[in-house]
């Protein structure tokens, strides 16, 4: 597998070599953050015109066709008319709060973003608690839903953002509880880490068999609602709530929101790949050698948006087709059925770590 | 250098934010700013190299203390409206020796204690492991915190106990 810090630490050298460290490690940081904005804007890109598509096919409808071939073009034309809206501003609204309201949704994925780890070497934010990092800084989003919709001063963003209050706070204690199942079975908390040792000995999934599937199973579910997607989009239900907390933001504002959404969703998938099927490690079965030496060519990244994408595609399967719970239904669920199902799992996965009888 | 320069910048947001949010009239901008604060604090542990304790601040005091009080401010609503309403001397006096006694313990220790430069310059992830974390909250030797660990526990379970009871339908 193709090494990636080694082109990271030459770059360094070579720097280092006629300027002094620290304006090094600003260059670096620069082009890091360059390069973390585009792969944001093109994720987006690609994710929207991915959902907008596998929602036609669900619906036995085409899609969008008409702007450039097959429609690819359409997401720019959907920018455009964004940028282009006039941004109206409500006298009764908080102003400062209402517009660093996005602002918050946007530094919270940007930073959960920021920890994934892309191909062996290839990593921004790569320390020993990196997992706990993750949690803690997914959390933040929160904190802007809750502002956009009190900052409206309106009572549609007020009941959105109370409900994804709730959901959301009550869904990160399955992700947690996920979470801590896996760490069990990896020991570490380095997200590098957790990948190179499913590179060694086989995915965490397969390695893990019950309690690794069952917590796959509930990190989807808890991970859709973290998103506010799929059934569980209360927070936004247009038929009751008009846009729930975004109904007062127009043109970017707007699109800051609906781009961290569709973000969020990627990093779900991103942290799925990671922690459950092995990140950039290449598929290996023991005994086929040849397949596997083939298998060991194709770049780590490719397996890792090969992953992801296939997660998003869950994630986008499971939106199309369920209807919409109801908020006590819900909360219900999370607090009478995941929570104990994952909490028994952890207990579960102790056990098989501790009698040997992984994988 | 760059430690310095970052060092400045958490400084500047921490001391800048924590003002504002005193001065601030309204309650909902007291709680962002003291959310800015503690995510400078956070920055802060993250410059010297302790990044469990960085991430348990983010965790507990953004992700979960800063979203409680938004929840319990939206929840009893808004008093945006200015009301200047006077302040009794006896509140005065108690404000002006609790501001002298704070300022007092301040000074004291920053004058007992000195600055441990060090801490920024070497900033190391080995520090403090969190293995060595996890063996030492549940550790009943000498230095163990076992004991400390159970406390909270009882606390915490007196809190549900309590929560319960006020929230159970008679």
């Amino acid at each position: 597998m193709f090494d990636f810090s080694i082109i990271s630490k030459w770059f360094h050298s070579l720097l280092t070599g006629f300027i002094p460290e620290w304006l090094a490690i600003g260059i670096e940081c620069l082009i890091v953050l360059l390069f973390i904005i585009i792969l944001y804007a093109i994720l987006a890109i690609a994710l929207i015109y991915l959902e907008r598509k596998i929602c036609a096919f669900f619906q036995c409808r085409i899609g969008p066709n008409r702007v450039g071939k097959w429609g690819l073009l359409q997401v720019f034309a959907d920018v455009f008319k964004m940028l282009s809206k006039e941004i109206i501003k409500m006298r009764q609204s908080d102003k400062l709060l209402h517009d660093m309201a996005p602002f918050f949704v946007l530094l919270a994925s940007f930073l959960t973003f920021a920890c994934i780890p892309w191909n062996k070497g290839l990593q921004i934010l790569d320390f020993n608690v990196g997992l706990f990092f993750f949690i803690a800084i997914s959390g933040i989003g929160v904190i802007g839903i809750l502002l956009a919709g009190w900052a409206s001063h309106s009572k549609y963003p007020m009941i959105g953002a109370m409900r994804s209050g709730a959901q959301l706070i009550s869904y990160e204690l399955s992700i947690g509880m996920t979470m801590l199942t896996m760490l069990l079975l990896c020991g570490t908390m380095q997200l590098s880490e957790i990948v190179q040792q499913q590179a060694d000995y086989g995915w965490n999934i397969v390695r893990g068999h019950v309690p690794a599937v069952l917590a796959f199973i509930i990190y989807l579910i808890a991970g859709n609602a973290e998103c506010n997607r799929g059934p569980f989009d209360l927070p936004e239900a247009e038929s009751e709530l008009t846009a729930g907390y975004h109904t007062e933001y127009s043109g970017m504002g707007f699109g800051f929101f609906y781009l961290a959404e569709y973000l969020n969703m990627f990093i779900c998938g991103a942290m799925a790949a990671t922690v459950f099927l092995g990140g950039w490690s290449p598929i290996y079965f023991p005994g086929l050698d040849g397949f596997n030496t083939v298998m060991g060519y194709i770049p780590g990244f490719v397996w890792f948006f090969g992953k992801a994408f296939f997660v998003v595609f869950l994630l986008m399967w499971i939106r199309w087709t369920y209807p919409r719970l109801r908020i006590d239904q819900l909360l219900s669920l999370e607090w009478k059925y995941l929570m104990p199902i994952s909490m028994f799992n952890i207990i579960l996965m102790a056990l098989v770590v501790c009698f040997g009888l992984t994988l | 250098m760059a430690q310095t320069i970052i060092f400045l910048i958490l400084a500047v947001i921490i001391l800048g934010c924590g003002i504002l949010a005193v001065t601030t009239k309204r309650i909902m901008h007291a709680a962002t700013y003291l959310m800015f604060v503690l995510f400078g604090t956070a920055g802060l542990y993250f410059l010297m190299g302790y990044t469990f304790l960085a991430s348990v601040q983010v965790m507990v005091y953004a992700g979960g203390v800063v979203v409680l009080y938004i929840f319990a401010l939206m929840l009893t609503g808004r008093q945006d409206k200015k009301d200047n309403h006077s302040v009794s001397l006896a509140k005065k006096f108690a404000a002006l020796v609790a501001t002298l006694c704070g300022a007092g313990l301040f000074l004291f220790i920053i004058v007992s204690h000195r600055f441990a430069e060090n801490m920024l310059t070497a900033p190391s992830e080995q520090t403090t492991s969190v293995k060595l974390i996890g063996q030492q909250l549940l550790s009943s030797d000498k230095f163990g915190y076992l004991l400390p660990f159970e406390v909270v526990s009882i606390l915490l379970l007196a809190c549900i106990i309590g929560s319960l009871i006020i929230a159970r339908k008679r």
